[in-house]
């Protein structure tokens, strides 16, 4: 079974989507002679020259819009965000173009297009640059909002993701680009993964861990930490936040009964509030206790290690909230 | 370095002189009755939609905000009409006569004001979203400047293909100070895309002035720090601006070189129907409402040797066009469907 990166899968997906489809190019600050700035897009430019892989300087509303216009007469643009930190200075081109337009247009513009690039914490790069912002998009209605965790994950939902007929909004993990994944024997091309189908990482019927993208390695680990204490957890992620594969979820936590939900954002109105939401109006019989939430603090992010690692959800912040939904403290 | 036509001072507008002096002395450009009779017919159905509208929304059949282009009518008849069918328009949310200069019908465009299901948009839009497909008329843009870098788009995809089609972008001066428009004129620029892009300088930001929005008024002089061609004229003879945006869309049809245009324009109206404009003088109006381009326009067609009994009959036209686009719009069903154009196939 051969294993890749999920830098390798999303360079594979577009490259493999750009020789498939001559409309779909790429958009972006230091995508083409630079390589990206995560190296994403390594070896694109050879490939495909400055007319499909085109470097834009610093002006992501320009760029965005640029993305939007093109994508309504029928180029499928694929528009790298250096980081999801600075999409916040095109949001206009988000959510009040790309989202809107085809309604606004009673349905004659749809706009496919592709924003992805890496989002969440890294590594002490201080507050601006190290946000999730995935509760942002998934509030707007005509976005679709995608948050691979794994390799296989990241290619099979990046290639459904252009594809796709409408604006996505693709997050990836900026800590997560030098994981690893097995790719099954029998993947082809074209193996696609359907957008607002969730998936279960770990089998387990004790508990329930739903969380997205960084946040599920975090679960796995706090799983395999729980399981030498007797405690299964079953790990699922819902991999696109909108549309939101509620079903999945909610077999799950009508299975164990119990829900912790797991979000690296912050708490205040973040998705996780709406994850729960769904849980208790579907499965309410079921329930043995209150659903848990873990996130990040509710502070711009400290640039100190300690600090930051303080901050975020971790294995011992998890290990605590199934225990206390498992009445064990 | 781009082109720079001899300015044309239109409008002066100082902190110590709010009152805009006008060239009354211009050359006439040259034309023909069967050149102007259909520029005219455009400009004078816009003008009827636009009366009609506003008489509508007095009665409340027309809700949300109304702003109409009374007074600029000769801006976006003659720009459009240096058009091709192939070549796309992109306007802000005053634009129900760019959508008719483009070919979408006034039946259409009521009824969508009108919130009906046989609206452009089947009601879902209103006055500030006009989009037509079949006259490739890429939308009317509530929020303003941030539809200058689709333009651009739409201009990339046109070079990214090699279609040939050109984009021409409207919006007013009251758009040249945000973040949008200075980013879709620097990646025009940067990235030579066949876009002319267009400024209605109607020398009132909603209600706050020229001298009170922008250090310098000339709008056309951005295109300089971009080295892009730039033209800046009035707005009042419909022939002259469509010689003149002509040149700009032979320029990004053969070059590829997108240009920056400021036509200077006047609206007769306040920004919206809920504004009474106190902002501007009585005797300011009236001194632009003298030089109304659609007289202007329907004197010369005279001077030019069209008949009184031809004009006579295409103005009979109009009036019937509009009452029967009253009428559609007045008898056409209610909007009834808001969940089936969220997101495509689902």
């Amino acid at each position: 079974m051969a294993v890749i990166s999920y830098r390798e899968a999303l360079n594979q997906a577009m490259r493999e989507e750009m020789e498939r489809d001559p409309n779909v190019f790429v958009m972006g600050e230091e995508v083409g002679h630079y390589n990206g700035a995560y190296k994403v897009t390594q070896g694109l430019l050879q490939r495909f020259s400055e007319r499909r892989i085109v470097d834009a300087p610093i002006a992501e509303m320009g760029f965005a819009g640029i993305g939007v216009g093109a994508a309504m007469v029928g180029l499928r643009p694929i528009i790298e965000f250096m980081t999801f930190n600075f999409s916040l200075v095109a949001i206009d081109q988000i959510v009040n173009n790309a989202a809107k337009i085809f309604q606004m247009s009673g349905g004659q513009y749809n706009i496919p297009i592709v924003f992805r690039g890496p989002s969440g914490p890294a590594v002490q790069v201080g507050s601006q640059h190290s946000q999730a912002l995935e509760s942002y998009y998934a509030h707007v209605p005509g976005l679709k909002v995608v948050m691979p965790s794994t390799a296989l994950d990241a290619k099979g939902l990046l290639k459904s993701a252009i594809r796709d007929d409408n604006p996505v909004v693709f997050m990836e993990g900026e800590t997560l680009y030098n994981t690893t994944w097995e790719v099954p024997d029998s993947a082809s091309g074209d193996d696609l993964i359907p957008i607002g189908v969730a998936d279960i990482k770990r089998v387990g019927k004790d508990i329930t861990l739903i969380a997205w993208s960084k946040m599920v390695w975090t679960c796995l680990d706090a799983a395999k930490q729980l399981a030498e204490e007797g405690i299964e957890c079953e790990v699922v992620d819902p991999r696109t936040l909108r549309p939101l594969d509620v079903e999945t979820l909610a077999a799950s936590v009508n299975k164990t009964g119990r829900c912790v939900i797991v979000e690296i954002g912050w708490p205040v109105a973040g998705f996780g509030a709406e994850v729960a939401y769904q849980m208790q109006r579907h499965c309410m019989d079921a329930l043995d206790a209150p659903i848990e939430r873990v996130t990040s603090d509710d502070v711009p992010m400290p640039y100190a290690k300690n600090l930051e690692d303080e901050v975020q959800p971790q294995v011992k912040d998890i290990v605590a909230a199934v225990k206390r939904a498992l009445y064990l403290e | 370095m781009g082109m720079v036509r001899a300015v044309v001072t239109a409008s002066m507008t100082t902190p110590d002189s709010k009152r805009v002096e006008h060239d009354d002395h211009q050359e006439l450009v040259e034309t023909t009755p069967e050149e102007l009779a259909p520029l005219y017919r455009q400009m004078l159905a816009i003008r009827r939609l636009e009366e009609a509208s506003a008489k509508a929304y007095s009665q409340g059949k027309i809700g949300g905000f109304l702003h109409l282009i009374i007074g600029q009518e000769a801006v976006c008849v003659g720009a459009i009409a240096a058009l091709e069918k192939k070549d796309y328009v992109v306007a802000t949310y005053r634009e129900h006569g760019h959508a008719y200069a483009k070919g979408v019908a006034a039946r259409p465009i009521l009824a969508e004001l009108y919130g009906k299901k046989t609206g452009c948009v089947k009601g879902l839009g209103g006055s500030m979203h006009i989009f037509d497909k079949a006259t490739n008329f890429l939308g009317g843009y509530g929020i303003v400047g941030g539809h200058v870098p689709i333009a651009a788009g739409a201009a990339f995809a046109s070079k990214y293909r090699g279609d040939g089609a050109v984009t021409l972008c409207f919006f007013g001066e009251g758009a040249s100070t945000i973040g949008g428009f200075a980013e879709g004129l620097a990646l025009a620029a940067l990235w030579k895309l066949p876009v002319v892009l267009i400024c209605e300088n109607n020398q009132y930001s909603m209600g706050t002035p020229l001298y009170r929005s922008l250090a310098v008024e000339d709008v056309s002089l951005r295109a300089l720090a971009h080295g892009m061609a730039r033209d800046r004229f009035d707005g009042d003879d419909v022939v002259k601006v469509k010689r003149r945006i002509a040149e700009a869309v032979e320029r990004a049809r053969t070059t590829g070189e997108p240009t920056l245009v400021e036509v200077i324009t006047y609206r007769f109206r306040g920004h919206s129907m809920s504004d009474p404009g106190l902002y501007r003088t009585k005797d300011e109006v009236e001194e632009w409402k003298r030089r109304d381009p659609l007289n202007r326009c329907r004197q010369r067609l005279l001077d030019v040797g069209m008949i009184d009994a031809d004009l006579a009959a295409l103005e009979d036209d109009v009036k019937a066009e509009i009452e029967d686009a009253v009428k559609f719009a007045e008898e056409s069903p209610a909007a009834d469907e808001y969940k089936k154009y969220v997101v495509k196939g689902q």
